[in-house]
């Protein structure tokens, strides 16, 4: 099915089912524990052996020697992989460096070794007695010195490095306010609670692998790649995700390793990552600098925007795309953005929830905050009085320089209308419901005992992507509704929302509907990515369950068109048949995918919201406690309020540790993030979250697919820390440009205590 | 891990003996460090004495008045008792600040006094560190060192202690009881228990090989308000990045350590003289000879103005 024009009345319009609070169908199993996750599946294969991970001591240079031979002697030990005897491997398309180094080594922890063993105790003390002598090489490991010889990056994700619109260098130097000031945000870690974790298993050419992976179809195809086997003997089966963020996009070495330990070893291997291992070894997000300059007239109207961004990464990785909210945000007409890249030798770079906009959004919104100041309007009414209702850049993407390519020229809209844009309105109920009239707009001027009290706000941003999701629907003769795709719940409720999907289609109880999900042998979804999935996984359960209907109307005699699914019922002029029967003895199964046309070209699509929050800051030490927090939120259709409302407030979270603790620090001379376990790498526990509050605008979106929802999970994320950083600013009056705004940046500026 | 033997001691003479027969060996208690650190093969004992059974888990008054504290109380236990909460008011409060709920009821009271630094390079095999390996340098000198010692440092060492209760004992003059193998046993003042880093960092305590801490005492009370206040990145389930424990009398004389600043609790008597005029005074005396790196120099400034606040909380909470 494509969805090439706006939608229009279709079965999800009923919200019998759809847009209803509703507990996630697994719920059960993961309070009782019997959800089975990847390190869990002990059932799956018998004979599991198991696989731990040596990671590299050095940041870069060359694997001299390495001494198996203790290790290989010691108790337990079956085999022992190493780049050496793993055989001819490849590279995935998606990974910048490889999954198993040696004898060159391109990172920190990077993979050198797999230890197969009978027990975890074995492989680990075994794996302590591989010695490994290191020719090291220098690296370049300090962002701000690498920054000097960055480059343009290769078009991505994020739209080409570059874009202008007038002339932003003469529009600044006129503007009667101008603002210009650089902003950091930090290296971040994923630290979800599941580590990687795979089980492997070969059957002759076959592999199977039972692992914890947000993208099913890609990681089979970088398995395949890597393995230099065909996509059709690998398997991968993923129906629980402990957390991921972007850090399960891809195959990762616990995966590969776990295959290879598996062929060496000639029988099951599970591997999981070390926690101590994670932060090095994995991806992650990369630190950024950010300069931002705003020029405005007195009266508050940005003239000119500029937003440039660094970023660094291995050879052949890509930018955090940092500057993408900001060709869409305001209004001005004079602009420019532009993305550098360095090439650093720290671990691998990528995707972590809300890609670009998260950081992006960190400096955005706190320079938002300071111009307001400086033009001495209300934060809220200066952004208001920027909004627009059409895309004020977005540049072409650049054709494309393979000759090859058979990609049709695609019509470029410089500046398509926003699908649906109600930033104004998320903030006007926000500052109503948040008591945003009882801010001080003196900073340092609010008092509660010995705490320093302080109200922040910032915009909240970011776009929706549509991609192409496929699912198979099967219907038995109990009226039982059964889909499968490769879709993947990584605690985002993907469960749910699908069976919410087909139960309305199909007009059963949700009961009725059985949903099967993260298996490489179902139909290929939109995965869990750059909050896609909720809306495209849903859109392809609607086309599969489009196809399903019409195959039932035409087997009991309906007409497609006028016939109603209720109750387990089709209906039509006062006749009624039992769903079921559709099914006969065999089942009904039909698959369909949904694919899109170019409204996401005609039409700007993203999502909005509005971040207030309140924090504590300790008048004496500077320890920063949030103490209450909004959302407001406007995304289109909300399928599910209440796993809905889980996603944001968990963004709010992470925001919170953003803006607060949250950073790998760099060891400039070693090359390596230093704080790698959650001891060091402190994420908000539950003493820091105060209460947290939702606000979803009732909105509809039919641009952007039949169920007019959009993504919320990266939106909650979006502009969490800059609301921090500007509270933090009024209760304070000091302002912090470096992400996380630790005490030791407050302290030396704080007013003297007697 | 590597191997070990297991042995499970009856009384507290059995597992000093057993200690000194086997070289490479460790007492065990709630496990809450050493276990972590057999697995990452920083500690590499060949040998475990299990001592939870030696009943050593009893809380007693003292013929002097005070209380004697057995080796084996868990710190959960230790912060719940009613005497502690009333009479060492500042005990019970750091002993909440430390660590989860989950560690505190497996954390015992002579534990927790052993427990080794969480410096990140000690942690890390790869890295150089002289804490863990002698003479393979230190790591953080020149490297990360945002949460590292401000005084008392050496150039082979800048870890601090992780404990909360130790500076709550140190500022309450309580003292180590041991045994050793040979049956001896003997009292250690607190300020004498832990060491500074010097040229040995490996060596954290003044312990000889095999001497097991049998109790901690602590001498009457001396009432005051008496305050412990951690200061750390985030609210709870985090290390001190400084902590102040303090005992203020109603004429404003008292006591002070610090936590979180040295590889040691930190307690400069003559500082405390100057307590009636105010911190300023009192942290230019105690923290007179620091040494700070680039990265952790907010310390200074941080234990001063934590100090003022915990004495104006002091004079507030003066009956």
């Amino acid at each position: 099915m494509k969805f090439d024009m706006p939608a229009t009345t279709n079965p999800i319009d009923q919200l019998k089912v759809i847009g209803k609070a509703t507990e996630r169908i697994d719920g059960p199993l993961k309070t009782t524990g019997t959800a089975p996750y990847a390190y869990e599946r002990h059932d799956v294969a018998v004979n599991q052996a198991y696989g731990y991970i040596v990671g590299a001591a050095v940041a870069k240079g060359r694997i001299e020697s390495m001494d198996l031979t203790a290790a290989k002697a010691a108790p337990g030990v079956i085999a022992i992989v190493t780049a050496e005897n793993a055989g001819q491997l490849d590279k995935g398309n998606l990974n910048t460096a490889k999954l198993l180094g040696g004898p060159a080594v391109d990172h920190y922890h990077q993979a050198i070794a797999l230890v197969v063993a009978e027990t975890f105790e074995q492989a680990r003390s075994a794996a302590h007695l591989i010695h490994v002598d290191y020719e090291r090489a220098k690296g370049a490991f300090d962002l701000a010195i690498a920054k000097n010889s960055s480059t343009p990056p290769k078009p991505g994700f994020g739209g080409p490095p570059d874009s202008a619109v007038g002339d932003f260098v003469g529009a600044f130097e006129s503007a009667p306010f101008q603002f210009d000031a650089t902003y950091t945000t930090p290296d971040q870690s994923h630290a979800m609670m599941e580590p990687h974790a795979s089980i492997a298993a070969w059957n002759g050419d076959k592999l199977t692998v039972w692992t914890s992976n947000q993208m099913i179809a890609w990681s089979v195809g970088d398995m395949a790649k890597t393995l230099g086997i065909p996509k059709e003997n690998v398997r991968l089966i993923s129906p629980y995700v402990g957390g991921g963020f972007g850090g399960k996009l891809f195959l990762r070495a616990d995966a590969l390793l776990a295959a290879l330990g598996a062929r060496a070893a000639n029988r099951p291997v599970k591997v999981a990552l070390q926690r101590a291992l994670m932060m090095n070894n994995t991806t992650h997000r990369p630190a950024t600098i950010q300069r931002l300059r705003l020029g405005a007239t007195k009266e508050g109207k940005l003239t000119a925007i500029a937003h440039e961004s660094w970023s660094g990464d291995l050879p052949g990785g890509s930018p955090e795309t940092a500057v993408s909210q900001t060709r869409l945000l305001y209004a001005g007409a004079n602009r420019m953005t532009a993305m550098r890249l360095a090439v650093l030798d720290l671990p691998e770079g990528n995707a972590m929830r809300a890609p670009g906009e998260a950081p992006g959004m960190m400096a955005l919104e706190i320079a938002m905050d300071e111009m307001a100041e400086k033009l001495g309007l209300d934060p809220i009414e200066f952004r208001i009085l920027n909004d627009t209702q059409v895309a004020p850049d977005n540049p072409a993407k650049p054709p494309s320089s393979d000759p090859q390519s058979k990609a049709p020229e695609e019509k470029h809209y410089p500046h398509p209308p926003f699908s649906q844009r109600r930033l104004t309105e998320c903030f006007r109920t926000g500052a109503e419901r948040f008591g945003w009239n009882k801010r001080n707009p003196v900073p340092g001027k609010s008092r509660e005992g010995h705490w320093l009290m302080g109200i922040g706000v910032a915009a909240a941003f970011r776009n929706n992507l549509v991609m192409k999701s496929a699912a198979r629907v099967r219907l038995d003769n109990k009226g039982v509704v059964t889909v499968e795709t490769d879709m993947t719940d990584i605690g985002t409720g993907s469960y749910t929302i699908i069976a919410q999907t087909a139960a309305e289609m199909m007009g059963v109880a949700l009961h009725q509907v059985v949903v099967r999900l993260g298996d490489s042998d179902f139909p290929v979804s939109c995965g869990s990515g750059g909050q896609w999935g909720g809306n495209s996984s849903t859109s392809g359960v609607y086309a599969a369950c489009m196809k399903l209907r019409e195959a039932v109307a035409q087997k009991l005699g309906f007409d497609s068109t006028k016939a109603v699914f209720a109750d387990g019922q089709v209906r039509d002029g006062g006749r009624s048949t039992p769903l079921a029967q559709a099914a006969g003895e065999s089942g009904l199964v039909m698959e369909d995918a949904m694919e899109y046309g170019d409204l996401d070209k005609k039409y700007q699509q993203s999502t909005f919201g509005a971040h207030f929050v309140e924090v504590a800051v300790h008048a004496s030490t500077g320890e920063t406690r949030v103490r209450r927090m909004l959302a407001v939120c406007a995304a289109g259709r909300i399928l599910n309020p209440k796993s809905a409302r889980s996603q944001v407030i968990g963004a709010m979270t992470m925001g919170m540790g953003a803006a607060l603790m949250e950073e790998l620090t760099v060891d400039k001379r070693h090359g390596f993030f230093v704080n790698h376990d959650l001891a060091g790498y402190e994420v908000p526990v539950h003493a820091d979250v105060p209460h947290q509050e939702v606000i979803f605008l009732d909105e509809t979106d039919p641009i952007s697919s039949p169920m007019k929802a959009k993504g919320v999970g990266e939106l909650g994320i979006c502009g969490v820390a800059a609301a921090i950083a500007n509270a933090i600013y009024n209760a304070t009056g000091v302002r912090v440009r470096d992400y996380p705004i630790t005490l030791d940046k407050l302290i030396d500026r704080l007013p003297e205590v007697a | 891990m590597r191997p070990f033997t297991f042995e499970r001691a009856k009384t507290p003479a059995d597992a000093a003996a057993a200690a000194s027969r086997n070289p490479g060996s460790r007492f065990v208690a709630g496990g809450t460090n050493l276990l972590d650190l057999m697995k990452l093969e920083i500690e590499t004992p060949t040998h475990l004495i299990d001592v939870n059974g030696l009943g050593l888990d009893k809380i007693e008054p003292t013929e002097d008045g005070g209380v004697r504290i057995g080796a084996l109380v868990r710190n959960t236990d230790l912060s719940a008792d009613e005497r502690i909460r009333r009479d060492y008011g500042v005990l019970a409060r750091a002993l909440v600040a430390g660590a989860t709920g989950q560690l505190r009821n497996m954390a015992t009271t002579a534990g927790n006094l052993l427990q080794r630094t969480r410096c990140p390079y000690f942690y890390d095999t790869n890295q150089p560190c002289n804490k863990r390996t002698p003479g393979s340098g230190c790591g953080a000198i020149g490297g990360y060192s945002r949460q590292h010692a401000v005084v008392g440092v050496s150039d082979a060492c800048i870890a601090t202690h992780p404990s909360d209760m130790a500076v709550a004992l140190r500022v309450l003059d309580a003292t180590v009881e041991t045994i050793r193998p040979d049956g001896a046993t003997r009292k250690i003042a607190i300020a004498e228990f832990h060491r500074l880093p010097g040229d040995k960092p490996q060596i954290d305590t003044v312990l000889m090989s095999g001497e097991l801490i049998t109790a901690v005492t602590l001498p009457k009370p001396i009432g005051g308000a008496q305050i412990y206040r951690k200061v750390r990145d985030r609210a709870s389930y985090a290390f001190a990045l400084i902590s102040v424990a303090a005992i203020v009398q109603r004429d404003g004389t008292g006591r002070v350590a610090l936590g979180g600043v040295a590889h040691k609790p930190w307690r400069v008597e003559a500082a405390e003289a100057e307590m009636p005029r105010g911190a300023k005074a009192v942290t230019a005396r105690l923290l007179a000879d620091a040494k700070p790196t680039a990265e952790n120099a907010f310390k200074l400034k941080l234990v001063e103005r934590a100090l003022a606040s915990v004495l104006a909380e002091a004079k507030g909470a003066q009956p």
